[in-house]
């Protein structure tokens, strides 16, 4: 980008904005709120879902506001009667073709379609005509596809190939049959994919779902915890979405400066061991054959005594620290300061060198 | 007909079995996808069968069979000529086994066989047209670079060498042609646009995809002239600036792909193609990509996705394809026929090709002439020719002489036109005022026994069919006017139907992603606004006027054609006929189911 500024109007507001940057995000600049369902930061602007649709002064047609690069001066109006007939009619479109069964989906109340729907006053009444009789796909052990509840906006197939490339899934078949799915219509798998998730991470509908967390609970009732995955250092963030006690779900977190939202099969669906009944929940000291359950004060006098020894026995240099790339940085530093400045050696590493 | 070039005096041969030959002999067997499929290839074997056995070798040593491109009257092949010092006598509807008389009697006995050459018809068809890109197709044998260098082929190529690119551009600004895919842009402009673009490499895309049902002149023209597109792609290569460029072609053109790759390998080694073409220090070469036959692919940004090898679908524009095309590259992609056009504009100038047709449409167009006319085929006019010209001068009037109802242009994205329009003149501007469109130059006449509503739920159906499914509008909302049409159709239709349908196609037009989508309603447009009572009558009264629409028929018996035979009360599977010996019979239409068995079983069509 140059740097160079352009002005633009979008409904009435003056706004200065860079070279090169579409209508859509002009328009978040100013304030103003154009409807999209095929658009995803993440992703290349696609301009498929013809929702974010705009009038610009002197063009005959409608320009998709999230491809549409702004040019000086131009003068753009995000709705009006026609824009607002065209989007309803889209919206009626594609609801005359979905089950419309919102009050046991698992979407609800985190469904752009859904919000868009009330927003524009469509219920997909006044078309009638052949739906979608999909059976249910739960054809893998992480992801639950409803085709008949597919809109064909394309993230879930940009996302797998454009960020993940992974190339799991595509449009296939075309008209009124098109539909994302894998090569050869093929269960999703190991095989061929990664199961990160990203896929129903940017679903806008309830089409994929995470199939761990289904029935566990609607969006608005998780409590939603910002976190950091422990699995490595790349140190993504995500929402651990609670329900009482128990963590059902993960979310992305989209303003994570690392990830943007990104996760992978670990962070998104290796929560299972929190609420493992194995799970070790107390140091355990080894006593004769036996690990025998310690409070942390005993553990770590038992650490220190043995270090002690061993140091005094034959000197620092014998002993180092070896830590790991799933620890923070940080905690990665304590472990280097506590080697040099508590041992006295210089005997540190970490896996990571691989 | 025979048709004379000069007063031939007649050499006496003898009918013998050693035969010298002192003619100069030429047979000439249009080898099209059309002449083809009509046996072409059979009735060349028979002529050099028939030669050899009578005692004829030296013609075919000779090789005097020549096979010329399509010449437009499919519906005549296996069409061929016998030249005989100059005196060109045409045959129609030749099969292998007539070979060995027009051998003997013609060709031996210089005597035409009268009975077999073409009528008065082909040549009016003919002579009607104006013929400057078909006439090299019939005539040339397309897989001999030498018959086109013969006819001055190459030589607007090596013109363009020796020019400024800037002046090419501006040779073919000048003459004005705008590009033949559909859109009608003007094609100096485009290729300015791209020579501008401040990026390289530059590609130069041939657009050979012809998706509409009923189009075949792109087909006709690279099976019968491949050269000339090359040599118009070199031209374009020059003009913008690249060393590659690609033909995208529908797999399912098999003979025009085989062609196309003799002709570049022909190109190749005479050093027309490749590196330092004409001796030169410009590198320019082609590359085939075989589409798989998605209509859709022939959108031009769709079909670049096709060619890196991913899911054909458009994306919106801008950024135009001349800043970011094929691999994001500057690309400027021109159909067929508008390649073709070009080393003509080279050679015989802008003011040349100016001339023909009208004042923002210049140059000729091709058509493809189907329905219920007289003569269908191929036809070359100039743009801004009437309707009524084409279908009554060189179509020869509609079929049967009956009544002339519309004319349906531009494929599955045009309109119908209505007979009173008939004057109307035939290119791009005045075609999409009226509601439909240029499109790939398909024509389809239609006549008084035709259902517009089942006209347009016909081209509607394709659409639908062929959308990408990128976006709603067109995926859902071609499927929904579609099922509406149907229900039309099937007598089910409801009262606000057509609203409905009006509504629906407006919006889909306005705010579909490419052109498929935005030009899906205009088959259902069009007959809505001209043919409005013949929808009124299929909802509201329950009638297809045209007495198309099978739900919608009434069986009727004409007493005064009913033989009493009582045939349609034996077959009918419903019992709603009643009958008795010598008395006539009657249908219950509350019983009649509308299969149609009385109809085919009365031997003396009396059932209506
Ligand atoms: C759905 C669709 C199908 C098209 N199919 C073709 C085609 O088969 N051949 C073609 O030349 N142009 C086709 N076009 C038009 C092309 O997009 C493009 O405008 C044209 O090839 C440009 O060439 P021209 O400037 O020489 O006309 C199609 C357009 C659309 C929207
Ligand atoms: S889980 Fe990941 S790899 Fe698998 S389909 Fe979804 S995005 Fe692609
Ligand atoms: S599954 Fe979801 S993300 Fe994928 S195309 Fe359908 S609606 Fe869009
Ligand atoms: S208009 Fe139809 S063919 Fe064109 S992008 Fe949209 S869905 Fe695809």
């Amino acid at each position: 980008m140059s740097g160079e500024k352009l002005k633009i109007t979008i409904d009435g507001i003056d706004i200065l904005c860079e070279k090169g940057t579409t209508i859509l995000n002009a328009a978040r600049q100013a304030g103003v709120d154009i409807p999209t369902l095929c658009h995803d930061e993440r992703l290349e602007p696609y301009g498929g879902c013809r929702l974010c649709i705009v009038q610009i002064k002197g063009v005959n047609r409608p320009l998709p506001a999230c491809t549409t690069p702004v040019s000086s001066n131009m003068v753009v109006t995000t709705e009006n009667e026609a824009l607002t007939r065209m989007r309803k009619n889209v919206l009626e479109l594609l609801l005359s073709n979905h089950p419309n069964d919102c009050m046991r989906c698992e979407q609800t109340g985190n469904c752009t379609l859904q919000d868009l729907a009330y927003r524009y006053g469509a219920d997909g009444k006044i078309y009638e005509g052949e739906k979608w009789d999909l059976p249910i796909r739960e054809d893998n052990p992480f992801i639950t596809y409803e085709p008949n509840k597919c809109i064909l906006c394309g993230r879930c197939v940009r996302i797998c190939n454009e960020v993940v490339m992974a190339g799991t899934i595509d449009l296939v078949g075309r008209g009124f049959y098109a539909m994302p799915d894998t090569a050869f219509r093929k269960p999703r798998t190991l095989e061929n994919c990664e199961f990160c998730g990203q896929c129903v991470s940017t679903c806008p509908t309830g089409a994929l779902t995470d199939r761990k967390g289904r029935g566990k609970g609607r969006s608005y009732e998780l409590k939603k915890v910002k976190t950091t995955c422990s699995y490595c250092g790349t140190g993504c963030n995500f929402y651990l979405n609670v329900k009482g006690d128990k963590v059902v779900k993960v979310t992305s977190a989209y303003d994570s400066p690392v990830s943007q939202g990104s996760l992978c099969i670990k962070g998104r669906y290796g929560y299972d061991f929190i609420h493992s009944p194995e799970r070790i929940k107390t140091p355990l000291i080894r006593k004769g054959a036996e690990f025998v359950e310690a409070t942390w004060d005993e553990a770590l006098e038992l650490i220190a005594n043995k270090f002690k020894e061993l140091i005094e026995k034959h000197g620092p240099d014998k002993v180092g620290g070896f830590s790991s790339s799933r620890c923070t940085n940080e905690e990665n530093y304590l472990l280097a300061k506590w080697v040099r400045c508590a041992v006295g050696s210089n005997n540190v590493d970490n896996c990571a060198r691989v | 007909m025979v048709v004379k070039k000069k007063a031939a005096s007649k050499s006496k041969t003898s009918k013998t079995s050693t035969v010298k030959i002192d003619k100069d002999i030429i047979i000439r067997v249009c080898v099209g996808t059309g002449g083809l499929a009509a046996g072409s290839a059979e009735v060349i074997d028979a002529f050099y069968e028939e030669l050899a056995k009578t005692g004829l070798k030296a013609l075919v040593e000779k090789k005097c069979v020549n096979k010329t491109g399509c010449r437009g009257f499919c519906a005549k092949d296996v069409l061929v000529d016998v030249i005989i010092n100059g005196d060109i006598a045409t045959y129609q509807f030749i099969r292998p086994e007539m070979v060995s008389r027009i051998v003997d009697e013609h060709i031996k006995g210089d005597v035409p066989v009268r009975e077999w050459l073409v009528g008065p018809d082909y040549h009016s068809f003919h002579e009607r047209q104006t013929k400057i890109l078909l006439k090299q197709c019939g005539q040339i044998d397309p897989e001999n670079i030498e018959a086109y260098i013969e006819i001055g082929g190459y030589e607007g190529a090596k013109k363009a060498l020796a020019w400024e690119p800037v002046d090419i551009i501006e040779e073919i600004k000048t003459s004005g042609i705008r590009g033949r895919g559909g859109a009608g842009f003007l094609t100096g402009l485009k290729w300015e646009f791209c020579r501008l673009s401040k990026d390289d490499p530059k590609y130069i895309i041939c657009n050979a995809d012809e998706g509409d049902p009923g189009a075949f002149m792109d087909r006709a023209i690279i099976e019968g002239n491949p050269h000339s597109v090359i040599e118009g792609m070199i031209i374009g290569a020059l003009a913008i600036g690249c060393e590659n460029g690609y033909v995208y072609i529908r797999a399912e053109y098999p003979l025009a792909v085989e062609r196309l790759r003799m002709a570049l390998e022909q190109a190749r080694k005479k050093k027309f193609l490749g590196k330092n073409i004409f001796g030169s220090t410009f590198n320019f070469d082609i590359e085939i990509k075989l589409g798989a036959g998605a209509f859709v692919c022939g959108e031009s940004t769709a079909l670049m996705r096709s060619i890196e090898g991913k899911r054909g679908m458009p994306r919106p524009t801008p950024p135009r394809s001349v800043n970011k095309g094929l691999w994001n590259k500057p690309t400027a992609l021109n159909n067929v026929e508008t390649f073709a056009n070009i080393p003509m504009i080279m050679t015989n100038g802008a003011a040349w090709y100016a001339s023909f047709g009208n004042e923002k449409n210049k140059g000729t167009k091709v058509f493809a002439l189907t329905g219920k006319v007289k003569n269908t085929g191929l036809i070359e006019v100039p743009l801004g020719i009437s309707l009524k010209e084409i279908i009554y001068d060189i179509g020869g009037g509609v079929e049967k002489n009956r009544k002339l109802k519309a004319v349906q242009t531009g494929g599955p994205s045009g309109g119908c036109i209505p007979a009173s329009h008939i004057d109307m003149p035939v290119d791009f501007d005045s075609l999409t005022r009226i509601g439909s469109m240029m499109g790939s130059g398909g024509m389809v006449v239609l006549d008084d026994t035709t259902c517009m509503v089942d006209v347009a739920k016909f081209f509607l159906t394709f659409t639908e069919h062929e959308s990408c499914g990128k976006c709603p509008p067109c995926r859902i909302g071609t499927k929904r006017m579609l099922e509406i049409l149907t229900r039309i159709t099937e007598g089910k239709g409801k009262e606000g139907d057509m609203e409905l349908l009006v509504e629906l196609g407006i919006d889909i037009a306005h705010s579909s992603l490419c052109g498929l989508g935005q030009a899906a309603p205009n088959p259902v447009l069009s007959t809505i606004k001209y043919f409005y009572e013949e929808y009124d009558a299929h909802i509201r009264d329950g009638i297809c006027p045209a007495n198309v629409c099978k739900a919608l028929r009434q069986y009727v018996v004409s007493t005064d054609l009913c033989k009493m035979c009582g045939k349609c009360f034996r077959v009918c599977p419903a019992g709603a006929i009643s009958w008795e010996p010598k008395k006539k019979a009657a249908i219950d239409k509350l019983k009649c189911i509308k299969c149609g068995a009385c109809f085919e079983a009365c031997p003396f069509n009396s059932i209506v």
